[in-house]
């Protein structure tokens, strides 16, 4: 069995922005880091809902990785506090951030080239059968999970991945995070090293995994991708989140101004619904 | 299924959706042919796809072993090199390197090397040989073995653990590692001239004597190569058939068939080489050595650790990306260290072979700590270990053994007087070029396509 939730109703694209009525799957409220004398988040606030894509965007040295980092147990916030289903938690590891159905996908996906794919999915959680390795208890799971992914055009799963594209190598890398009953996936610039046709594969599989209920956070560079996946846009600058909410919100001009100046227009961020409604 | 094999994988991959496509023949070449290949017919044809793009596996050492005793026959003297006496005298030379370089091969699976090997196993020889000495420790020859092994796998944690927990370079902790122990080998010896020999009337010390030079009689060889090639033909194609039944692809039966009919052809071919008398006329000697199955019981052993435990995943997962495991929550530490204590205690089953093999005896004439190492570490990497981690088997290295035996002993053959001794060099030292040449041109083929 993969651990893939079916997709749920009604979770398209669009729908119920910003979670209004929904508890977001994950909650970060006033969450504050630095190194040293160097403050790299300010009271950063973020929520991610469940079948929902947040893509979280923002100039080089914003604090989007290291915001990532706190998220997925690599670093510990300093203050502030991070709510999982609503009930507060401490992430210390990145073991603990895995109990509860956190997984991240970094940009150099650290997959071992000289495995293959099913072993590189379970590596670190070998099933074992009379103390030997179960390979095709583990091969049959792999494959599930890939085809309930639909990450069919690897040609087979006992190919070493050294021999896969950059794109089925994202897709592995992916495949890999969810099969853990996984609840909130980060990937971290999933499309930067890939071309046009194996960018498009891995903006259908983060699409697919929205589609089954998974809340996704998404960290590009890369505006183009950012808008043909998100569902909410979050934006850093200078360690402080200055825009978050739905992506109909944004377009490219505002998202570049807030990337830059943390404002656009010249005037901070308003979500549509709260200006509406003043309105 | 198209007929023609070289078709097939395109085809395959043009029927997926056509979002991920990338270059057919690469792909073609990098997936073990096994994988794909639904006919022998299509095995052979992938095989020779995988073969071109240098990616071949065994192969490679194979042809050099039969390349080597071909050049060999005709050029030695009398065409002395086939002949079975020499044959038997090869594999229990090449039985030494066989089990050094699989140790070699844990170790430089982990991409760290480990330039100590000959030492400690020297070292773990001479221990063994003069624990079971009498007058004197007298131990039982399997207390006296297990003592060695425990010995040199303290050795191989002790600079594991300096590797791993220091991040010293593993080059230049076994490098002191050998001449450190190097010293201490002669000190044990008991000096620069001294010998230590086993005496083979006492049962006990021709345990150890009997290992390479004792023989089993040839009807009992038949026998256990008859049970060994049922158990592997059958252990294959119970697999086969298991893997048939839960609906993954397995590999044709056609090409188990094949595999099990080369190993039963390649074992009764030792077997008859082994059964013919190599004595005089007056003095019949015939039988295969014990060191033969010993052999074998290690390559058995490695492979089981190597290719079906936890433990063995790990270790090929730090030679491939040792961020990819450190993620997974492997111990790097706990893994190198284990890795190198199993190194040098193998190695230390080497050592004491190589006692045996010099009928029981232990010089400083016979025990070179340096030329061990070298032949070694050659014997890895000829047999297809690769120097950069994560690819090779315990297969390679007694292919690589075998053949590093091989043009060891023909030179020596070859009578060529003050020739023999740089020969003894100069061919393996060409044969190793070459054999990392073929490793780094595959790895270059073998990188990713599309990164």
């Amino acid at each position: 069995m993969t651990e893939v939730n079916e997709a749920p109703e009604g979770a398209s694209r669009g729908g119920d922005v910003a979670g209004a009525g929904a508890e977001p799957l994950l909650k970060l409220r006033g969450i504050d880091k630095h190194f040293g004398p160097v403050q790299a988040l300010y009271g950063v606030n973020l929520d991610l809902p469940a079948g929902q894509v947040t893509g979280l965007c923002g100039d080089n040295g914003a604090g989007k990785s290291v915001l990532t980092r706190c998220i997925a147990g690599a670093h510990q916030p300093d203050h502030g506090q991070i709510y999982f289903e609503g009930k507060p938690v401490h992430v210390r590891s990145t073991r603990d951030a895995s109990a509860l159905g956190i997984e991240t996908v970094y940009q150099d996906l650290a997959l071992a080239d000289n495995l293959d794919i099913v072993q590189n999915m379970f590596l670190g959680r070998e099933q074992l059968r009379y103390g030997l390795l179960d390979e095709d208890s583990m091969e049959l799971k792999a494959a599930e999970t890939l085809s309930t992914l639909r990450v069919t055009t690897v040609r087979s799963i006992r190919q070493p991945v050294a021999s896969l594209s950059g794109g089925q190598r994202q897709s592995v890398a992916v495949a890999k995070a969810v099969m853990w009953n996984s609840k909130l996936v980060l990937l971290d610039e999933p499309t930067a090293a890939l071309g046009v046709v194996q960018t498009r594969s891995v903006l259908d599989l983060i699409n697919r995994l929205r589609d089954h209920g998974l809340a996704v956070m998404v960290i590009s560079h890369n505006l183009n991708d950012v808008f043909e996946v998100a569902d909410r846009i979050a934006v850093l600058y200078l360690g402080r989140m200055v825009a978050e909410g739905p992506a109909a919100d944004f377009d490219r001009q505002s998202v570049v101004e807030y990337m830059t100046t943390g404002t656009a227009n010249g005037r901070p961020y308003e979500s549509a619904a709260a200006a509406n409604g003043k309105g | 299924m198209t007929a023609d094999p070289g078709e097939t994988p395109a085809g395959t991959a043009g029927a997926g959706t056509a979002d991920l496509t990338l270059d057919a023949t690469v792909a073609a070449a990098d997936v073990p042919p096994e994988l794909t290949a639904q006919s022998l017919r299509q095995y052979l044809g992938a095989s020779w796809l995988r073969i071109r793009s240098g990616n071949s596996g065994v192969l490679p050492v194979v042809l050099a072993i039969v390349i080597v005793a071909v050049v060999f026959e005709i050029i030695t003297p009398e065409h002395a090199f086939l002949r079975p006496s020499n044959l038997v005298y090869i594999f229990g030379l090449s039985t030494v390197y066989m089990v050094l370089a699989i140790a070699e091969t844990v170790v430089l699976l982990l991409a760290e090397v480990d330039l100590s090997v000959g030492a400690v196993a020297l070292i773990g020889g001479v221990i063994a040989f003069k624990l079971v000495q009498q007058p004197g420790p007298n131990w039982p020859w399997w207390a006296a073995m297990l003592a060695a092994l425990a010995i040199c796998g303290a050795i191989g944690a002790f600079q594991g653990a300096l590797t791993s927990l220091l991040r010293i370079p593993s080059f230049v902790v076994t490098l002191a590692g050998f001449l450190l122990f190097s010293g201490i080998l002669v000190v044990i010896l008991g000096g620069a001239d001294s010998t230590v020999s086993l005496n083979t009337s006492d049962p006990n010390q021709n345990t150890i004597y009997d290992m390479v030079q004792g023989l089993i009689s040839p009807v009992i060889g038949w026998i256990v190569l008859a049970v060994v090639v049922v158990a592997v033909g059958a252990s294959q194609w119970l697999r086969v058939a298991s893997r048939r039944r839960r609906g993954l692809v397995a590999p044709p039966l056609g090409l188990i068939a094949t595999r099990i009919v080369i190993l039963a052809i390649v074992g009764a071919a030792v077997v008859i080489v082994c059964s013919v008398n190599r004595g005089s006329s007056l003095k019949s000697v015939t039988g295969i050595p014990w060191v033969i199955p010993i052999v074998l019981v290690v390559l058995g052993a490695w492979t089981l650790v190597l290719q079906r435990t936890r433990y063995g995943r790990y270790i090929y997962a730090i030679g491939g990306n040792p961020e990819a495991a450190r993620r997974a929550g492997v111990s790097l530490p706990r893994i190198r260290i284990v890795a190198f204590a199993l190194c040098s205690a193998t190695a230390a089953l080497g050592g004491i072979l190589l006692g045996s093999f010099f009928y029981g005896q232990y010089s400083t004439n016979t025990a070179d700590p340096g030329q061990l190492v070298l032949y070694t570490v050659a014997a890895a990497v000829i047999g297809g270990v690769s120097l950069f981690g994560g690819r090779g088997k315990a297969i390679h290295g007694v292919l690589g053994g075998l053949l590093i035996g091989g043009i060891a002993y023909g030179v020596s053959l070859l009578s060529l007087g003050s020739l023999s001794t740089p020969l003894q060099y100069i061919l393996p030292g060409g044969v190793l070029l070459a054999a990392v040449l073929i490793d780094v041109l595959s790895r270059r083929g073998g990188s990713p396509a599309g990164v």
